[in-house]
């Protein structure tokens, strides 16, 4: 498979008057075309932060400090180098973004105006972004709503008069309405209960699987990821603490964060488990100090934790190449004995 | 003095000049009658002393009958500023109180006080204004203002109304009026924090009509013509003819006060807006990212790009400045 997106040592500070606050530190992640790449960590871990820092649209005082993105879409590219992002003018970016990478933004149901039609809004965007006339585009805006799953009829609709889920899936329409290689879903789903979820989950792969686009799917919820993505990427403290098939992630898990966050959930199979937390809180991305972030809530911590180096290494003993742990000590120990 | 400072950083260019224009007529206005070199109405006998243009004398000149311009100036920005000051207050307090009771109490109150005010929305103010001063036995500075503040609340008042009356729906009212939070502490506490910029603005908008109505009044006679103020300072000049006798240091300078204290008006206004809404501060304009001028709107900064060519003088100017010591820190590295 070959990349589409891919972050090298991406980091991402707020400047504030008491020092940088190290949202995203030297985080490797790549994303390939057509797969759907699922980013998980709690709250303040800097998910967020990774996907808009990528894309360049977080405010001052963001700032990104060091790495670089390239964009290795085949419309930008056309054989050629790799687009850096970082470098990007303005202009350039205004023309990659939603044309080669849409994002579907948190909380998105509530991003549709609610004094316009639906229509009126989806062709907005594909106005925006794309040269094409008039009735092609009102055409194009039907199909979009044709693919995920609501009636034409609904174009004329106002956004109250539609459901949250529907709301939902006309955001997802939207980002796809310049037929982008990558779409960023900032948990798209979180609002909706978990059948409406289903619904939508079901219809996102179906689209992945006929449009072919890659997915940087953000959540907190490591159980959906599971279901859903090809490679999950834990993060925690602004550190990609482990990367790997959702297969060998849930099988293996070779990072005591993300064993942790495997206990927080019941199985529907198996024998009944006590379920268990991960006690305590992140640590101050201010000031994170040297060594393993998790070591202080961790089960497993060994003095040397405090000077780990948090580079990801392949996991002693996994088949895949794809496996990886910022854990030496889970790792030297040896998961998969 | 910190959270002084602290506004001031925030406050856009355009306010800050408002700010310091309006500061130097004030000052006029405290010390002015003070430093004024001659007395302003005193006539000079001397038939040479009539009508000289500016000299090292007299900084401004002199009127017809030997008066000092700029001692007649200096006193009349007093008298001018404390009446719109003082009819700005008044018509202001007006406007909150009829606005927010209006809009709070709602119903039959409601009624009647939108009557009240639409009523004195269509009265056309000049030309009562003209009559109620020119019938008026005595033409000094406290009925004026009672007139003015009278007939110039009606604005505010429409606008108080209409923002309270979306305030008052909003769930926070709802739920502080759950938790039992009286009625007085809801409209000063809850509701009228988020009308601070509109008051504000009513009360800048109120000094300023205080302003030209004062000295559009003054000008055709309707004041005490035995005080100086800016607007009696245009009278006289107008009925002594200064405009055909070419003695433009009589009229110029008053007439530029007041141009310069609306325009101060009017820049110290969009500062306002700002003040009262934290969501339009943080929208707004630009930050300094590594000594860089990075706006709201620009793509998320990359710190090599922008470390990499820095301006020979910006470049000197922010090494001096706090945020230099985080320039040289290593992407992802130690800040100590």
């Amino acid at each position: 498979m070959k990349p589409i997106l891919e972050m090298d040592n991406l980091s991402v500070a707020y400047r504030s008057d008491g020092g940088d606050v190290r949202a995203v530190e030297q985080v490797n992640l790549t994303l390939h075309a057509g797969e759907v790449v699922g980013l998980c960590g709690e709250s303040g871990s800097g998910k967020s932060t990774l996907a808009y820092g990528a894309t360049r649209l977080l405010r001052p005082p963001a700032l990104v400090t060091g790495g670089s993105v390239r964009y290795y879409g085949r419309r930008i590219t056309q054989g050629g180098d790799p687009a850096d992002i970082l470098t990007l003018s303005k202009r350039e970016l205004h023309a990659l973004r939603w044309r080669e990478i849409a994002i579907v933004f948190q909380s998105a149901m509530n991003a549709l105006n609610p004094v316009l039609r639906v229509q009126d809004q989806i062709l907005d965007a594909i106005r925006a972004h794309l040269r094409i006339s008039g009735g092609e585009a009102r055409e194009k805006a039907a199909t979009l709503l044709d693919l995920v799953g609501i009636p034409r009829a609904r174009l004329r609709s106002y956004p109250h008069e539609l459901s949250g889920g529907m709301r939902q899936r006309v955001m997802i329409a939207m980002a796809l309405a310049a037929d982008p290689e990558v779409v960023i879903m900032d948990e798209p789903t979180t609002a909706l209960d978990v059948v409406v979820q289903r619904d939508i989950l079901a219809q996102i792969v179906e689209l992945k699987e006929t449009l072919g686009f890659a997915i940087l799917f953000i959540t907190h919820d490591l159980s959906l990821l599971l279901e859903l993505a090809d490679r999950i990427a834990v993060m925690y403290a602004g550190r990609l603490l482990e990367t790997g098939s959702a297969a060998e992630l849930m099988r293996d898990p070779a990072h005591p964060y993300t064993r942790g966050l495997l206990n927080s959930f019941p199985s529907l199979r198996g024998p009944r488990r006590e379920l268990v937390g991960i006690p305590g809180s992140p640590p101050d991305l201010r000031d994170p100090g040297p060594g393993c972030p998790f070591a202080p809530r961790c089960n497993y911590a060994l003095p040397s934790c405090s000077e780990v180096d948090m580079t990801l290494a392949r996991v002693v003993g996994t088949p895949g190449p794809e496996h990886l742990t910022a854990c030496p000590v889970l790792n030297k120990q040896g998961v998969l004995s | 003095m910190r959270i002084l400072g602290n506004i001031w950083r925030e406050l856009p260019l355009k306010a800050k000049v408002g700010v310091v224009l309006f500061g130097l007529f004030i000052l006029a206005a405290i010390i002015g009658p003070e430093v004024a070199p001659y007395a302003p109405g005193y006539s000079n006998p001397s038939i040479s002393l009539s009508l000289q243009p500016p000299s090292s004398q007299y900084l401004l000149g002199t009127t017809q009958s030997g008066q000092d311009v700029l001692s007649q100036l200096l006193v009349g920005i007093r008298l001018t500023l404390e009446l719109a000051l003082l009819v700005g207050v008044i018509a202001t307090a007006l406007s909150v109180i009829v606005g927010v009771t209006s809009a709070f109490l709602g119903g039959v109150w409601d009624e009647i006080l939108s009557l009240l005010t639409n009523v004195f929305l269509v009265i056309p103010a000049l030309p009562l204004l003209i009559l109620l001063l020119g019938y008026l036995p005595n033409r000094g500075q406290l009925p004026t203002i009672i007139v003015l503040a009278g007939l110039g609340w009606q604005w505010g008042a429409r606008v108080i109304r209409a923002q309270t009356l979306t305030i008052r729906n909003r769930d926070f009212i709802a739920a502080s009026r759950e938790t039992g939070e009286k009625t007085w502490r809801i409209i000063f506490f809850e509701i009228m924090p988020n009308e601070v910029s509109l008051i504000a603005a009513s009360f800048v908008n109120t000094v300023l009509y205080a302003i030209a109505a004062s000295v559009a009044l003054a000008f055709i006679g309707l004041a005490d013509l035995n005080s100086w103020s800016l607007g009696t300072m245009l009278y006289w000049a107008q009925s002594a003819q200064a405009l055909e006798l070419g003695a433009w240091w009589w009229f110029l300078p008053p007439g530029i006060a007041v141009a310069l204290i609306g325009t101060a008006l009017v820049l110290l206004n969009t500062g306002f807006d700002e003040l009262g809404s934290p969501r339009l501060r943080a929208s707004r304009g630009s930050a300094r990212v590594a000594g860089k001028k990075v706006w709201a709107t620009d793509p998320t900064p990359v710190l090599a790009m922008l470390v990499g060519s820095p301006g020979r003088v910006t470049g000197f100017l922010h090494s001096f400045s706090r945020s230099s010591l985080l320039d040289n820190t290593p992407a992802g590295g130690e800040l100590r």
